[in-house]
């Protein structure tokens, strides 16, 4: 049954005779080793003098010359603390909880530290329920630490100054600019601290007034919950309670109102006794919200706000009879769910948001009472800012982590008053647009390097706490303001003393500090965020059922701006592993772009294509919104894209203090206009090819296409018996078919495996949202490379966990089965699978070493480099191997990574590993690969060993859970569960157990440690 | 198999080692140093004074140097005997009671509060104040005497050994000159007297000769390639294998004295060595827990080779680099951390933790680091090779049978296959993975 469907990766390998495919499934490398390239022309070579006589003696003279050399040991120093830290041995890590909260991704983290310097981020389960989640950037933040194009001291006109110069300046242009309009802009703190310090501020300098400032709008839906709840805020869902779940637009599985919900998300998803929620999305993009969706409707904005007007009680007009019947039947579904449904848009005005929290009041799934706060900013406000620098009654400005002149969709006049202000003042990390063109620059720390705290969700607070000492000249904004203010403090005692005297009630610090996360009912006056204050543009009302806010006009594109999962609202955009970070729907990484549907393509005559060795070319086109032009942005067709709508991410296009090759992509913020994600805008083909770092096609199983994906409806899950919907693959033994597990169907002796410990890993496929959080902290852990985008695009990625992307035909399973089962066979993939590029059905699964226990890779490799452990790990001894490649052509998961160049200390590859500061993130306890070595995940034996030593330094068993990969430990939904199959009790042998667990190719017969949990889609539609 | 290229010149050494033993044999002996004598003072057992002294006021006290209390050399002649019971007895109730002398002295020393010691009777403060009031040591000069003199005999000795092989080697240049005179004499004499020598005849020389049997030069060649094989293979087993180094330390740092002569713990310096991988070298506040207190090191503690003053050197040094005022007794802030040439040196690839071999299999450190309470200067014991870590863990069993972490396999292990006993290697303990990733 599950057979019968073909998943694919790209359209390309639905044309039937596409070489490109043919040769990717052939091959491990699509193209030849280009030995003329690095020979050289052959006409000098043949003219040389140099005869294969000298050639050889030179050769041998050369190696002795190297071998003698090396004979001499190099003298290693060891330098030890002159008075070492009570809390530090070296060699063992200490982990410090604290708190990300960039005015963008909110996080409870831990940060784990060797020897003094922070080299991964955690999740922290001591908050519970605290709002935030540690997604694939906040996993980066790190390295965004150890930037090397960081401020490194504060600046006035340009020149490096000291701290006490450049308050002494800052005292000055205040006393100058006595009464006259200084505005101070900030991110989102969400910071009881530091609001109360801001009020401090603006009570010393009353002409200062303070004004937040989110680069990517949740505008709309704080005034709708301000509206009727009284509280600048944004509702918290739980997912988990949702039995029906309709999203109009809003990808709540990714950025979608500043946090992901894909926690309670997958609670809910995975089938427990029977039951799972049913969710329907109506969406432009594909985004991973909708491709994990049950049903998922590609539908335009424009139709968007039709679909939310219907579902809402309302009367919908111009709907499409598909969309008009999804509309009906997922109305009658929340309907059914009572309280239990729960309906969420991302449509960007005021009306739409309130329509949907009207529609929530009642739900058992919106949490009111403890809303979010960690989007703050008003449109109209900063508007109101923005339009008073323009005319010039706003005198002054104070930036604070935002940057306006990079992500304002005016930036061009915006840029111009700018720099005729009489006060200029930014708070930056980095010399970004509006800091290089500020008077006055404060160069501040990392989060890493600071004091703070955070009410990310009201009713709990979060510390954060320095784990490094600041790398450079700064000091916190914090600070500043004690000191402009007057106040001798540091800001550490000033925010304990907040804390003792209004959060704590009681409780101890110490232990607030070490869990870095307290839930509290204390109530800390924050400072006052109103936009209906005086000077401040006049709140949007809301309107009467469904009226959109802002006008549509007919013809031209619905564009829809979306933050990537890789970049977000570009914030880090310097950093390496983001930018190769593949997106997970489009698998391109190193770039924005228009994605476009592929009717639409056809008519503007865009192509995508795949030159020889299967890399990506993708036209370009210039997108047009009013007289705003966006010239030359590359395309994608993406199957699922509403016909009629486009989309692009915002965050890219930064080059303010950005190196060179992290450069990448347009900047969208000019297309932001008036801050709503959805634009009309036109499309025109422009000239040129562009180039794209996508992997989409990479890592095919060589063409097998059987037991990759396995899924079925909780229909038949939950009647039919699992050989139906998850057989075991057969085998001929003797003329007759065999179980693959049978003992008969393999010529290996098995491995004793009984006695120790014996690790798998189990993925949940329907709990993996692709969020990718496991890709990055996969990076800090084993200190993967980064190649860059010129060796990405010719798949030489090194990233030892992937996360592919299926499509597969149907609007449901069911439709698809029955139309395939009433075809003839010859045409079933051209009738089904190419309308299907229309709205296919997505599927994401992570795919690492599965460490089989009859491993392909070890019988063909000629030294024994990799081998097999008693514990189910298949080794990989670096120092063993001379890169024959044997093992990545003999894989079938194609998971083996080769190190084709130096990627350490070599300016070829300028990032992190190249210079002294991004090295400071590297694992001491993980290998730097060289070049010409085979690499691949190793299940994390670093953890494992050192969970064991754990044990035996302590002289007890191992406990359930203790184990973890860096993957499974970064997983938030849960989808990844590691452990000791060995232990009877452990979670991992019970999912072993279960009826959805089935092997990644088992027809193969490799016996692999890792195995998946299928895909059950609830399809009822009733 | 180690270094046998050089055994050539290592049994000529040996020779004339030998030679230069025989010769100088007496200077050998006459080295042994008659033990100082101590002499005792009235008033009191200077013996049972010393014991007294080193047992109850040597944690703060020296004799002629400021600690934490000041110098005490001399200290029974400038206060008032039954003063200095009291004093000792509980100076804090002297300093109470407004005694002039006593508030003076407590002020004076940076009020650092002297513990009370009223079991010490009066008889013993005599015996420590007879102790204390020695003059200062003529022995200890005396061995620095000895000390000097030694090494001018030593080097004495170097010099006329010159002296002798140099003459010799003079008359023997002599005899050659005169020998080639001789010759050319007789040469002359014969043709003035007209004497024919009579020509040899010609023999094939023994190298053509050689040449010419064909078995004789396969054989040598077999040899010879054999040879040069066996050489070659020799020193390309230890590149890279560091055996026996023993570098230079910026300070020199004696395992002898601290882990041998005093018997201080390994783990008390290297503690991390029971929790991390690093054994670690322990950082200079670590050394200042002790050596705060000792500035200088015991007379005795000096060998032929390294003197009393290169010791008390190498202290001053630490004392530098931790920024330590032994003057003022306080910490100037001034450090320089001290950089230390590794010894150990394993390659980036290879996974070594401390711990797993201390604490769990609880090998002892010379295991591997050889005897090092011996050790003047440290150096590598073990090679340190693949082949060397493999093979402890093919011959050591693992103790399953007091770690609660092995009771489950202890448990299978013996009821699936009867086995009590498992070595490393066994469990496991030769996959590349559990050391290489």
């Amino acid at each position: 049954m599950a057979s019968n469907k073909k998943y694919w990766k790209s359209v390309e390998e639905l044309k039937e005779d596409s070489a490109i495919v043919k040769a990717l499934q052939d091959n491990e490398f699509v193209t030849e080793i280009p030995t003329d390239e690095f020979l050289g022309d052959k006409k000098t070579l043949e003219s040389s003098s140099t005869t294969r006589r000298d050639f050889l003696k030179y050769v041998g003279f050369t190696t002795a010359a190297a071998t003698l050399a090396a004979c001499e040991g190099p003298v290693v120093k060891s330098i030890p603390y002159v008075v070492q830290p009570d809390e530090i041995v070296p060699g063992v890590a200490n982990y410090y909880a604290s708190t990300m909260a960039d005015g963008f991704d909110f996080a409870n983290v831990l940060v784990k530290t060797r020897e003094g310097r922070p080299i991964k981020i955690e999740r922290n389960d001591l908050a519970v329920n605290g709002g935030g989640s540690a997604n694939a950037r906040v996993h980066a933040s790190i390295l965004s630490l150890y930037d090397k194009n960081r401020l490194v001291g504060p600046m006035l006109d340009g020149a490096a100054v000291t701290w006490p110069e450049f308050d002494t300046a800052v005292a000055q242009k205040m006393n100058d600019m006595a009464g006259k309009d200084i505005v101070l802009l900030t991110q989102t703190f969400a910071s009881p601290s530091t609001s109360k310090l801001i009020s401090e501020f603006t009570a010393k300098y009353p002409n200062v007034r303070h004004v937040v400032y989110d680069s990517v709008s949740c505008s709309g839906a704080l005034d709708a919950f301000q509206n009727k709840y009284g509280t600048r805020a944004l509702p918290d869902y739980d997912f988990s309670k949702a039995e029906v779940i309709v999203s109009v637009g809003a990808d709540f599985l990714g950025d979608w109102q500043g946090g992901s919900y894909s926690k309670g998300y997958a609670q809910g998803r995975i089938p427990k006794n029977g039951k799972m929620s049913r969710h329907i999305q109506f969406e432009a993009n594909l985004t991973l919200t909708g491709g994990k969706a049950d049903k998922r409707v590609p539908a335009t904005p424009t139709q968007q706000v039709q679909i939310l007007k219907a579902l809402t009680g309302g009367s919908a007009s111009g709907l499409p009879a598909n969309i008009a019947d999804a509309v009906d039947k997922a109305k009658a579904q929340l309907q059914k769910a009572g309280s239990k449904a729960l309906l969420v848009t991302n449509l960007p005005d005021v009306a739409s948001q309130t329509l949907a929290l009207n529609f929530n009041a009642n739900s058992e799934a919106i949490d009111v009472n403890k809303p979010l706060l960690i989007r703050q900013a008003s449109n109209s406000e900063v508007m109101n800012v923005v339009n008073g620098v323009v005319s010039g009654t706003v005198k002054g400005l104070i930036t604070v982590g935002v940057d306006p002149a990079y992500s304002l969709p005016n930036t061009k006049e915006f840029n111009e008053a700018y720099q005729k202000l009489e006060m200029s003042l930014a708070f930056a990390m980095r010399l970004d647009a509006t800091a290089s063109m500020a008077k006055m620059v404060a160069a501040t720390p990392h989060y890493l390097e600071s004091w703070g705290d955070a009410q990310i969700k009201k009713g709990t607070y979060s510390l954060t706490q320095p784990t490094i000492r600041p790398l450079f000249n700064t000091r916190q904004f914090q600070d500043c303001l004690l000191q402009w203010t007057g106040n001798s403090q540091k800001y550490y005692d000033y925010l304990k003393e907040t804390w003792t005297t209004s959060i704590l009630s009681g409780g101890s610090w110490s232990q607030a500090l070490h869990d870095g996360f307290i839930a509290s009912n204390a109530e800390v006056k924050m400072e006052e965020v109103n936009p209906t204050m005086e000077g401040a543009g006049v709140m949007e009302e809301a309107t009467s059922n469904g009226a959109l806010s802002f006008s549509m006009q007919e013809g031209g594109y619905d564009l829809t701006l979306y933050t990537s999962t890789g970049l977000g609202d570009g914030q880090q955009a310097n950093n390496p592993w983001l930018q190769e970070f593949p997106d997970p729907i489009t698998r391109a990484s190193w770039d924005n772009y228009l994605t476009v549907s592929a009717a639409d393509a056809e008519a503007l005559d865009l192509v995508n294509e795949h030159v020889s060795n299967g890399a990506l070319n993708g036209s370009y086109v210039n997108v047009k919104s009013g007289n705003i032009v966006i010239e030359n942005v590359p395309v994608i067709i993406q199957p699922g894209q509403a016909k009629g709508s486009v989309g692009l991410a915002l965050g890219y296009g930064k080059t303010a203090a950005i190196q060179e090759e992290m450069q990448t992509g347009v900047n969208a913020f000019p297309l932001y206009q008036n801050f709503s994600n959805i634009q009309k805008v036109s499309i025109e083909k422009a000239s040129g090819m562009h180039e794209f770092a996508c992997v989409q096609l990479q890592s095919t199983m060589a063409g097998r296409s059987e037991d990759i994906i396995k899924e079925t409806t909780l229909e038949i899950f939950n009647t039919k018996d699992k050989s139906l919907w998850n057989s075991i693959p057969v085998t001929d033994y003797d003329h007759s078919p065999i179980s693959v597990r049978d003992k008969k169907a393999d010529i290996w002796s098995p491995f004793e495996d009984t006695v120790g410990h014996h690790f798998n890993l189990s993925i949940d496929l329907n709990a993996c949202t692709g969020c990718g959080a496991c890709v990055i902290a996969c990076h800090a852990e084993n200190n993967v490379p980064v190649v860059g985008k010129e060796e990405v695009r010719k798949f030489r990625d090194m990233h030892w966990l992937r996360i592919d992307r299926y499509y597969s035909a149907g609007d449901t399973f069911k439709e698809e089965i029955e139309t395939l089962e009433n075809l003839p066979a010859f045409d079933t993939y051209k009738v089904v699978e190419v309308p299907a590029y229309e709205n296919p059905q997505v599927a994401f699964q992570p795919v690492m070493c599965q460490h089989c226990n009859h491993a392909p890779c070890e019988t063909v490799c000629p030294v024994a480099a990799t081998s097999h452990g008693r514990q189910g790990q298949n080794q990989m001894a670096y120092n063993r191997c001379v890169g024959t490649r044997y093992c990545a052509n003999n894989c079938p998961y194609k998971v083996r990574r080769f190190n084709w160049f130096l990627y350490a200390e070599n300016d070829e590859f300028d990032y992190n590993m190249n210079n002294d500061l991004g090295r400071m993130v590297l694992n001491p306890d993980v290998n730097v690969r060289s070049r010409g070595v085979m690499e691949k995940c190793s299940l994390c034996i670093q953890m494992t060993q050192k969970t064991i030593l754990d044990a035996k330094r302590e002289g007890r068993p191992v406990k359930d859970g203790e184990f973890q990969t860096a993957c499974s430990n970064a997983c938030e939904t849960g989808a990844l569960v590691f452990g000791d199959v060995n232990d009877k009790e452990s979670e991992v042998l019970k999912l072993k157990d279960n009826d959805r667990m089935y092997h990644l190719l088992e027809n193969v017969g490799t016996k692999p440690n890792v195995f998946y949990q299928a895909i059950i889609k609830n399809t009822s539609e009733a | 198999m180690k270094k046998v290229n050089f055994i050539h010149l290592r049994s000529k050494f040996a020779l004339l080692l030998l030679v230069f033993l025989l010769t100088f044999s007496t200077t050998l002996y006459s080295q042994d140093a008659p033990a100082a004598d101590v002499t005792a003072d009235a008033g009191g057992d200077v013996a049972a004074g010393e014991s007294l002294f080193k047992a109850n006021c040597a944690a703060c006290h020296k004799l002629d140097q400021k600690a934490v209390g000041p110098a005490l050399r001399g200290v029974g002649e400038k206060f008032d005997r039954d003063w200095l019971y009291k004093w000792i007895h509980n100076s804090q109730a002297l300093i109470a009671a407004g005694d002039a002398q006593a508030v003076k002295l407590f002020e004076e020393n940076n009020k650092a509060v002297m513990t009370a010691f009223p079991a010490l009777s009066e008889a013993d403060i005599d015996n420590i104040l007879a102790y204390t009031d020695q003059p200062k040591a003529a022995p200890v000069a005396a061995a620095g005497g000895e000390a000097t003199t030694s090494t001018a005999g030593e080097g004495g000795g170097s010099v006329s050994n010159t002296l002798v092989i140099g003459a010799l080697a003079l008359i023997f240049l002599l005899l050659v000159i005169m020998l080639f005179l001789v010759t050319n004499t007789l040469k002359r004499i014969a043709a003035a007297n007209g004497v024919v020598y009579e020509e040899k005849e010609k023999r094939t020389p023994l190298w053509k000769a050689f040449v010419q049997n064909q078995f004789l030069v396969v054989v040598f060649s077999i040899f010879l390639l054999l040879a040069a094989g066996y050489f070659a293979y020799g020193y390309m087993m230890q590149i890279g294998v560091d055996q026996g180094y023993a570098p230079v330390q910026p300070i020199h740092y004696s395992h002898r004295i601290h882990a041998g002569d005093n018997q201080i713990d390994c783990n008390f310096c290297h503690s991390s060595a029971r929790k991390s991988k690093h054994s670690g070298i322990p950082s200079l506040n670590v050394c200042m827990n002790c050596h705060k207190n000792i500035s200088e090191v015991a007379p005795e503690t000096a060998t032929e080779e390294y003197s009393k003053e290169f010791y008390d050197g190498e202290i001053a040094k630490l004392y530098k680099a931790v920024g330590w005022d032994p003057e003022n007794q306080e910490y100037t802030g001034k450090t320089e951390p001290v950089k230390w040439v590794r010894i150990h040196n394993l390659p980036d690839f290879a996974y070594f933790n401390h711990s797993q071999h201390v604490t769990v299999a609880g090998i002892a450190c010379q295991t591997c680091h050889g005897e090092i309470q011996e050790m003047e200067v440290v150096e590598q014991f073990a090679p340190l090779t693949m082949g060397w870590c493999i093979n402890c863990h093919r011959e050591t069993n693992v103790n399953l049978a007091t770690n609660d972490y092995y009771a489950k396999i202890h448990e299978e292990l013996s009821k699936k296959y009867g086995i009590e006993k498992v070595t490393i290697a066994e469990m496991g303990g030769l996959e590349c993975g559990k050391c290489h990733y």
